[in-house]
């Protein structure tokens, strides 16, 4: 059975986080992780706008106007986070400072390669901050379903619209599978709950390199 | 004496001229000089080059009224999924028309070719952007194996800058993440005008903690804050179990 929204969102948190990791997140999907975050490890959320260290949503009599991620989502502080500059913040982003972006994708290719910013049939589209945040990461992980609303899959051998970043990606968590990017190709690491390797492999592109210890997802 | 204060909005921004490029400090709701903005909405400023991080936003009246003809940004158009409401945007439709253009900059590499810009600098070499189309046209080099894109720094005519307080001397300090892209723009423009909630004494503000030394500004008004209007367009497609309510609260719909 395919994953939920929420199911990847913790699936992420339980693959990728660590106690004192620097994460930002993409707008969409992403966004779901912050409502997931381990409580017992401390983990610093980085907006582009820029904040560190922030937390979840306020309560509705609690929203400070002037305190908003960079999806544009009311939040809260935690104590010791701080409020800085754009220009410092994509200081940090640039620079490799925050250990992990996670953004969405419209199509990820077996290189690696990250389109998600503008699709053909659309004559503009919106980057945000998602170049900077795809080039500058330690480690970029992107969630997205598995196939787009045509059924049609999304990791292709090559992207067909206009790329974010190339040779970025290192793991795609969608709602079927955990894959991983690796210099020979696409490594199928686990499979979601009742989906089968043949059943991923068919909503995928490229052809895959099954993991001689692919497993069920564990949550 | 040193006395950067002017007594209205109108008068601070009386010498923007048609044409003008101008950089706005903002992002989606917070951080805009909205009453500036509104001053320069009834003075009917055209063709304006519009600097800033997103359309729409608090730039929708110089939408409305076709002031703006180019924008130099990172999120000129807004697609959200068909289950939550689209962002009135006005500005998509001045550029399938025609009647607008864009220069598509990513936000990072926007802010920062304005920083630099206020600093005096031409350009700078940065790996955003290699191998997309954000890179045609521009000059590419290879330091250290890694592909980079020249990206010429940036300057304005005129910025409009939201602080929270702000001295005679012109010393800003910005309330929380209303400071996003205000210093940056203060920095690169002729004029910086300068729109704060409260006017403080020389001294009052703690020298260790001023945020844009007053160096970077020509004007400051006084004003009471005002969030931007945000319009949304609800379709017959619209989950409104799906919507997360803390995006639209406070907002027009």
């Amino acid at each position: 059975m395919a994953l939920t929204r929420e199911l990847i969102a913790i699936k992420v948190c339980k693959e990728e986080l660590y106690d004192g990791i620097t994460v930002n997140l993409g707008a969409g999907m992403p966004g779901l992780v912050c409502n997931y975050l381990p409580s017992d490890i401390e983990v610093l959320l980085q907006a582009e706008n820029g904040l560190l260290g922030y937390g979840g949503s306020p309560a509705l009599d609690q929203i400070d106007y002037d305190v908003m991620n960079a999806a544009g989502l009311y939040v809260t502080m935690l104590p010791g986070g701080s409020f800085f500059p754009s220009h410092v913040s994509f200081h940090m982003i640039t620079g490799g400072h925050v250990d992990l972006g996670i953004l969405g994708a419209l199509q990820v290719s077996e290189k690696g390669d990250l389109a998600n910013w503008i699709v053909p049939e659309k004559r503009f589209g919106s980057i945000g901050g998602a170049m900077n945040v795809a080039v500058g990461v330690k480690r970029l992980v992107v969630m997205m379903e598995h196939v787009d609303n045509l059924g049609r899959p999304k990791i292709v051998r090559q992207c067909s619209y206009p790329l974010t970043a190339t040779r970025c990606v290192k793991t795609i968590y969608s709602d079927l599978a955990v894959i991983d990017v690796t210099p020979d190709g696409l490594l199928l690491r686990e499979v979601a709950p009742g989906v089968s390797v043949e059943e991923v492999q068919a909503a995928t592109e490229p052809r895959l390199i099954v993991s001689p210890d692919v497993k069920e997802m564990e949550f | 004496m040193i006395n950067k204060v002017v007594t209205s909005c109108d008068e601070a921004v009386a010498d923007i001229f048609d044409g003008a490029t101008i950089a706005f400090g903002g992002f989606v709701g917070t951080g805009y000089a909205m009453n500036l903005i509104e001053a320069l909405h009834r003075k009917r400023t055209k063709n304006i080059t519009a600097i800033c991080t997103m359309a729409a936003g608090g730039l929708l009246p110089l939408h409305e009224a076709k002031q703006i003809r180019k924008m130099i940004t990172s999120f000129p158009v807004f697609y959200m999924p068909a289950h939550m409401p689209q962002v009135y945007n006005p500005f998509e439709e001045q550029l399938l028309s025609g009647e607008a253009e864009v220069e598509i900059c990513p936000q990072g590499t926007l802010v920062m070719r304005m920083w630099m810009g206020g600093g005096g600098y031409a350009g700078f070499y940065t790996p955003v952007g290699a191998g997309t189309k954000v890179a045609e046209g521009k000059e590419v080099r290879v330091f250290d194996g890694r592909e980079y894109v020249l990206e010429r720094a940036l300057k304005a005519d005129f910025a409009l800058i939201k602080a929270w307080k702000a001295d005679r001397w012109g010393n800003l300090i910005y309330r929380k993440g209303a400071i996003n892209f205000n210093p940056a723009f203060a920095a690169a423009a002729d004029i910086t005008i300068v729109e704060a909630e409260e006017l403080v004494e020389l001294g009052d503000l703690d020298p260790s903690f001023i945020h844009t030394p007053g160096i970077y500004v020509d004007r400051v008004v006084i004003a009471e804050p005002k969030r931007p209007e945000v319009k949304l367009v609800w379709t017959d497609k619209v989950v409104e179990s799906e919507i997360d309510s803390l995006l639209y609260v406070g907002k027009t719909i």
